[in-house]
């Protein structure tokens, strides 16, 4: 019987070795690009069957008024730090135009208070950061199909792209954990410092500094890249896709996206984009930013956001 | 139910009388367990990885930031404490929850270690596609299951368990507890608690942790309103899908500590060929031989 104890300390030290070898094999496969590729099939799963599952005009589920969190947590960019945007914020968003431009038969540019004029609808709805918390508020702003109507389409129009105020700073990853560093609804750096370490991200840097230089004053550090989000026409000409200036009765406050932010409902947090300065209809989001389609798509975030 | 277990006579020893050689699980049966292992292996760490971005857990719709019904948090201190907060008492659990220290052999902010996530580092966008594409090998794994069990007659073998079994329970549940394992006729089937075991695994965690899953989904919120009914709310459904991964992590540790007590390499030859060994008689003066020595 005394092979038993042996084989006994065999068998622990071979699973401590297989699991330590098992867990460096799995960090060294999630490396590598085929693996990752293979993995990412998962998430266009997700979204084949969840759009057959939603109809067009399926609507998120919409709260009551005493459903309103007390407090509607902020995230990513709070307050950007570019030039031009604290000039417009100082001014009360006086001189704030949204521009519609790309694929579409009649450009659009409207104040404020032009938008205001437009129809608007007003929802109570839930946000979900894709980091696992929620929060309820009460948005109201124009539909996005009603101004993608009176501008027009082009018929080879797919998606909407909608570029933002904020500059994200990508320089020193593993010193983030600034607010200012992380954006719309996603681990802030503290909480997720590999986001600005993946190879995705040195390209989108290469890629973007050199296409956003003109405009860009806000530098500070590392090559900045503006935020910038997309969805595709099913998520756009959806009832409850609003642009959205108000925020639980009021005027939507600088660390809530002002004075305009997308909601794009059935979609989680991080597509929700804060400070929307211009909205760009495109055949394809391939040549902007990283070539994925946003933001955080260009760190590797699915371009789906519907779970 | 014709030939439900298949014997064959014990190779050349004598030990005809002694031992019994069964063939215990189909080839489907094998391979989905194994497939099984290793999508919950994946999905339980990936699902750390997840939970680390906002480690916290409410109940609800939404997130009450102030008062959750459990947290990991690190302190302020130098060096910096890890704190876990449980419906509002506070345990230290520095270098477990809350602070631990990572690759770099630094202390970081991190919920659980990073030992039991995948991937190590925290990668939020990492863990995603890790659990996602694991979600649904374990879904269409599952499905191969349950299809196969049902049409083959395994299914309701493995785990509703007969009247007798019902009668003999509170002896089942002793007999468990002492450790002491079924042997000759009684070990050709799984024993009652197994049985009510698995029978609670198959068809009230697993159904759970899917739809909890689901139910935090904003798409399939809109598509399947009820989801969010049933779990009162979406938070709640991420404090549920949290729960019954560790009531399945603690039915993981349970079955392998019972397959290393009840003879691991029968119960491993079992799984991986089909072959499983019944002991006829006990005779304790005879030493436990090799499997086919």
């Amino acid at each position: 019987m005394s092979r038993a104890p042996n084989r006994r300390a065999l068998l622990v030290g071979a699973s401590a070795t297989a699991a330590a070898a098992m867990l460096g094999g799995c960090d060294r496969l999630g490396n590598a690009e085929w693996f990752r590729r293979t993995l990412k099939t998962g998430e266009d799963a997700n979204m084949f069957v969840q759009r057959l599952l939603l109809g067009e005009a399926t609507l998120a589920p919409e709260y009551a008024e005493a459903d309103i969190s007390p407090w509607f947590k902020p995230n990513g960019t709070e307050d950007p730090p570019d030039k031009d945007y604290k000039a417009l914020a100082k001014g009360k968003f006086a001189k704030y135009h949204l521009e519609v431009g790309g694929l579409v038969e009649a450009p659009l540019k409207l104040s404020l208070a032009e938008l205001r004029k437009l129809p608007a609808r007003t929802q109570i709805t839930r946000h979900d950061c894709v980091e696992g918390w929620s929060a309820i508020g009460k948005w109201t702003g124009v539909p996005l199909a009603e101004l993608l109507n009176r501008a027009r389409l082009k018929p080879e129009a797919r998606y909407v792209v909608f570029h933002c105020a904020d500059t994200m700073d990508q320089g020193s990853p593993l010193e983030g954990g600034g607010d200012d560093e992380a954006a719309d609804d996603v681990p802030a750096g503290n909480a997720n410092p590999s986001m600005t370490r993946q190879s995705v991200g040195d390209e989108s840097r290469k890629d973007s500094g050199g296409q956003q230089a003109t405009e860009d004053d806000a530098a500070s550090g590392g090559t900045p890249v503006r935020f910038y989000e997309s969805i595709d026409l099913v998520d756009a000409f959806h009832p409850q896709t609003i642009l959205a200036y108000d925020m639980n009765g009021e005027a939507l406050p600088v660390s809530n996206g002002a004075p305009l932010r997308l909601r794009v409902e059935r979609n989680l947090g991080y597509k929700q984009a804060k400070y929307v300065m211009r909205i760009e209809v495109v055949e394809s989001f391939a040549h902007i930013g990283g070539g994925k389609g946003g933001y955080w798509e260009d760190q590797g975030y699915a371009w789906y956001a519907g779970i | 139910m014709a030939r439900t277990y298949l014997t064959r006579s014990a190779p050349e020893t004598g030990e005809v009388e002694r031992r019994r050689w069964m063939f215990r699980h189909p080839l489907v049966i094998r391979v989905t367990h194994w497939v099984n292992a290793i999508c919950l292996l994946v999905l339980v760490m990936s699902g750390l990885q997840i939970f680390n971005a906002h480690p916290a857990l409410y109940w609800g719709k939404v997130s009450t930031f102030d008062a959750p019904l459990m947290s990991m948090t690190q302190t302020e201190d130098d060096p910096p404490k890890g704190m876990t907060t449980v419906f509002g008492h506070g345990f230290d659990t520095t270098g477990w929850l809350g602070s631990s220290v990572g690759s770099d052999g630094e202390a970081a902010d991190r919920g659980f270690p990073a030992w039991t996530t995948l991937p190590s580092d925290q990668d939020l966008t990492g863990g995603r596609s890790w659990h996602f594409f694991f979600a649904w090998a374990f879904v269409l794994n599952g499905i191969a299951y349950l299809l196969y069990g049902l049409v083959s007659g395994q299914l309701r073998l493995r785990v509703i368990p007969s009247r007798d079994q019902i009668r003999h329970f509170g002896a089942s549940v002793w007999e468990h507890l002492t450790l002491r394992f079924p042997q000759g006729d009684e070990a050709k089937r799984y024993n009652v608690i197994q049985k009510l075991t698995y029978l609670v695994v198959l068809f009230v965690l697993l159904p759970v942790q899917v739809l909890a899953g689901l139910a935090m989904s904003p798409a399939m919120n809109a598509a399947f309103p009820f989801l969010l009914t049933l779990f009162d709310g979406r938070q709640s459904a991420r404090t549920v899908h949290f729960v019954v991964a560790g009531l399945l992590v603690l039915f993981v540790v349970v079955h392998v500590a019972l397959v290393l007590l009840s003879g691991f390499w029968n119960n491993m030859r079992g799984m991986l060929t089909g072959w499983f060994v019944i002991e006829r008689k006990v005779e304790p003066a005879v030493p436990d031989g090799e499997p086919r020595a």
